[in-house]
């Protein structure tokens, strides 16, 4: 098992109106191994939708690269000029499936009129026959019904409409795909289907590796082996699923974990954390560690400094006082 | 006051206002301080301009560059009242169909369409011809009356959409009645489009009463820029190639219009999102 | 927890059908259920199971096609509108659209009082909205002048939850509070209402898709699909021992923490 991607100290950043920056990847550096699947988790505003669009080396106004390294399969994403990238590594090395891509397909077009365009941008000679006879195969060996490409994105459930798009976003075998929140605002049945087809084709070894962002914490107990817990533009811990998910150790993967509202045994016995307050403004300039204004653990180190990234056991923690596994029992599940 | 500032963002529209303005201001305060009259015969017919007369005279011998000034003011006029008269009843009935619905709103829409389908200009020419005195706010008035449908539909699409909106649902929760629903909750979130589609009226209007001037339909005992056209029309000022006649009051109603028109665009850049990048 | 046995809210085979044209959908089909005096029930259901139909229907925002909905043994057809809303409420969604963009939260609490029977002058109005902007823990001075898009997302929220505490209803319908407020800050949210439900001796009826928050706070819930209620009873039952076949499905395609998730399942 390689590293497929190591992303090392990247730095983007919004040119707001005015001039002003938004931080909103400020130093966040990760590697993604052969065959595993990353979770990347965090609040609403924490960044991860947008080191996700970065992951990809397209940077769309305002969004700018500001520094940091992005290497995929030996390849300098970063300074591979545009049109290679579209070219020969999006959607065959790597395949980035957006937040809202399943509003964005052109209502006037079939998905197989979509899928002969796609194909066709990166193959070109390849015929528009043989591009929707490779969509049929794939969707068959994946067992879902082959008139999805018949039909117009409205003829298609929300549900649907998302698998189709995770088939046709790896047609051309991508060796990562990074999906952004690939299930939020699907009812539940649909999401199990979702992620039971981006299990699957990992299971095939259709695609290698996958970086899969959500707010959900409980899908990322069940498909992630590893997560990175994002907030106000850094990762704060890093670790193993279990780790993080049943051993959280920084305060705020902690206040996360245990805000989690699931249906099973003893939860309605639970407290939840009341934490207030909200993330910092990404426009200014933070000083010392991002979460110590909402932290109850904060002191003054915490407020002064920002603290590194350590590694202990495998784990990354970006903290100057770790919680030690012992507290975290009291307010175990079960 | 925010809706005034965000506009101010946009050079087309401060393009189109700065020339509306300057020749609203132009020419009301021309025809405030000035003595001269319009209607006196000032030279011999179809005399070209020359120092005394920029814009040379027309076929009654009257300054066309004084005239002008004065046709201006009063398309200027007509215009501006019409868009209000159009606006006004458009959006009353736009927002009393779209919020009440159901039979009214049949109603209502039915009415609509009747004078959408109707040839505005044909009403206003037979309402024109059987009134024997016009004055200038009659006219405008009659342009104001046949000219708001659109603006009705319009209105009427995006009351209906609006209505379902949770702020709405909250309004009626505390007790808030259709009036006050409609001027609190719906009109301030259809300003920006209401204004947007008033510009539009203002220069239909302006077009219409030269239209109908042309036609000889205009206003009585009044100059507007339409009448001017249609005196060098009935003149033959085109035949005897006094092209100053008819290209100033032409090219100012173009001109007006265009302004207007360009206001429009840059409302449009600022308030619909898609054309935003 | 005290539960009262009296009646608060009864809703009797009450049907909607919309059309549209030749269409004929059925949205709410014969449902019937009662809420008691301070209990917290949660009708629980996926997008277009009409469960957003039923609670426009209980706030008197549309029309039933047929069935009744009797609150404190009143139909509510017979009763004032104004009257109804003073003991009925409702809190949507999505903060930001529940909100008058134009208009500073000051104004927006204020115009709250127009449903209350009592008259009040802006200064005796400000007080109670200070008093219940405490109460949802805000700042008044924070948030009585800005405009909602100034505000964040709960922020907008627990205000929202202070109108509330202004009119006390004796039964609010909240429809989908927490979906747009991040997990972190939802407690905070949901033990707001609890705080209704306390001093006010509120009923509160959710109406959500969010399995896991309506185990977490309802005493009882009701499971909807397809316009009908097919499984009814105490939290506890209906998530745990589920009867009927699509809530056992339902539950099932959920993840939790400490139970395999059965992604293979064919439907």
């Amino acid at each position: 098992m390689g590293k497929l991607l190591t992303v090392k100290a990247l730095k983007a950043y919004y040119k707001l109106r005015l001039g002003e920056k938004l931080r909103a990847v400020d130093g966040v550096s990760l590697t993604l191994q052969e065959g595993e699947v990353l979770g990347i988790a965090g609040e609403s505003g924490c960044g991860k939708s947008t080191l996700a669009s970065c992951l990809s080396g397209l940077f769309f106004p305002p969004l700018k690269y500001q520094k940091g390294n992005i290497t995929l399969d030996g390849i300098d994403i970063i300074r591979t000029d545009k049109q290679t990238l579209r070219k020969s590594i999006l959607g065959k090395k790597i395949s980035f499936i957006p937040q809202s891509a399943m509003n964005a397909l052109n209502p006037t077009l079939k998905i197989e009129d979509f899928v002969a365009d796609v194909m066709q941008e990166h193959e070109p000679d390849l015929s528009r026959e043989e591009a929707i006879k490779r969509a049929e195969e794939r969707l068959e060996v994946l067992s879902l019904p082959k008139d999805v490409l018949k039909a117009y994105p409205f003829e298609l459930s929300g549900g649907m409409k998302q698998r189709t798009i995770v088939v046709l976003s790896t047609l051309m075998n991508p060796e990562i795909v990074i999906a952004d929140e690939p299930t939020s605002a699907l009812d539940v049945s649909s999401q199990r289907q979702v992620i039971e087809l981006m299990k699957r084709l990992l299971q095939m070894k259709i695609t290698k590796s996958m970086i899969f962002i959500t707010h959900e914490l409980p899908i990322l107990r069940h498909v992630a082996d590893r997560i990175a817990i994002m907030y106000a533009g850094v990762f704060l811990e890093v670790g193993t699923m279990p780790q993080i998910i049943f051993d959280p150790r920084h305060p705020y993967t902690k206040v996360l974990m245990s805000s989690i509202i699931v249906p099973e045994k003893g939860m309605r016995e639970r407290k939840l954390p009341l934490i207030t307050g909200r993330p910092p403004d990404l426009r200014k300039r933070i000083k010392g560690c991002r979460f110590a204004k909402r932290c109850p653990y904060a002191t003054d180190e915490c407020r002064m400094r920002e603290p590194d990234m350590e590694e202990t056991d495998g784990r990354k923690i970006k903290c100057f006082h770790p919680l030690k596994g012992k507290e975290i029992k009291q307010n175990e599940v079960i | 006051m925010k809706l005034l500032k965000t506009l101010l963002k946009s050079k087309k529209f401060i393009i189109g206002l700065c020339v509306f303005l300057l020749l609203l201001f132009g020419s009301l305060i021309f025809t405030t301080i000035s003595s001269h009259d319009p209607a006196e015969m000032i030279g011999f017919l179809y005399e070209p301009p020359s120092k005394e007369h920029l814009l040379g005279t027309d076929n009654f011998g009257r300054d066309v560059l004084i005239e002008l000034i004065y046709g201006m003011k009063t398309s200027i006029y007509v215009g501006l009242l019409s868009g209000i008269i159009a606006t006004f009843i458009g959006t009353t009935i736009g927002t009393t169909a779209g919020y009440l619905g159901k039979t009214i709103d049949n109603i209502l829409n039915s009415i609509t369409n009747l004078f959408l389908v109707i040839p505005s200009f044909v009403i206003l020419i037979l309402l024109s011809v059987s009134l024997r005195s016009r004055s200038l706010t009659l006219l405008a008035m009659i342009i104001g009356i046949t000219s708001w449908p659109w603006t009705a539909r319009a209105v009427r699409a995006q009351t209906s959409s609006l209505k379902t909106r949770e702020h709405v649902n909250m309004a009626k929760l505390n007790g808030e009645g259709y009036v006050e629903i409609v001027l609190k909750e719906i009109l301030p979130y259809m300003l920006s489009y209401i204004f947007m589609v008033f510009v539009l009226q203002v220069a239909s209007g302006i077009l219409s009463e030269a239209g109908l001037s042309m036609l000889g339909l205009g206003p009585s005992n009044t100059i507007s820029l339409g009448k001017m056209l249609s005196w060098a029309l009935l003149y033959e000022a085109v035949r005897t190639g006094a092209w100053w006649a008819f290209i100033p009051p032409a090219l100012t109603i173009a001109i007006i219009t265009f302004s207007l028109l360009y206001m429009n665009t840059g409302m449009d850049e600022v308030f619909n999102p898609r054309l935003r990048s | 927890m005290k539960l009262s046995n009296n009646t608060r809210l009864e809703v009797r085979e009450l049907t909607k059908i919309f059309v549209s044209g030749r269409r004929k959908i059925t949205a709410v089909d014969q449902v019937s259920f009662e809420i008691h005096e301070r209990e917290i029930v949660s009708l629980v259901g996926q997008s277009g199971s009409g469960k957003t139909t039923i609670a426009h229907m209980i706030l008197n925002l549309l029309k039933s096609t047929s069935g009744s909905i009797i609150f404190d043994g009143k139909d509510i057809k017979d009763i004032k509108k104004k009257i109804y809303w003073r003991n009925v409420q409702g809190i949507f969604q999505d903060p930001f659209s529940s909100f008058n963009q134009f208009f500073v939260v000051k104004k927006v609490l204020r115009d709250s009082f127009k449903i209350l029977d009592k008259s009040f002058n802006n200064e005796e109005k400000d007080k109670i909205i200070i008093k219940a902007l405490e109460s949802v823990n805000i700042d008044p001075g924070d948030v009585l002048e800005k405009y909602p898009f100034e505000l964040s997302g709960g922020q907008m929220q627990r205000i929202m939850i202070a109108r509330i505490f202004i009119i006390k209803p004796k039964l609010l319908i909240a429809d989908e509070p927490t979906s747009m407020i991040d997990s972190i800050l939802r407690a905070n949210i949901l033990k707001l209402f609890e705080k209704l439900r306390e001093k006010q001796g509120t009923s509160i009826m959710f109406i959500t898709h969010d399995i896991g928050l309506a185990y977490y706070v309802s005493d009882r819930i009701f499971i909807m699909h397809r316009g009908k209620i097919v499984e009814a009873g105490s939290a506890e039952q209906v998530i745990m021992n589920p009867n009927h076949t699509y809530t056992k499905g339902l539950i099932e395609d959920v993840p939790t923490l400490h139970k395999e998730w059965i992604l293979t399942k064919r439907s």
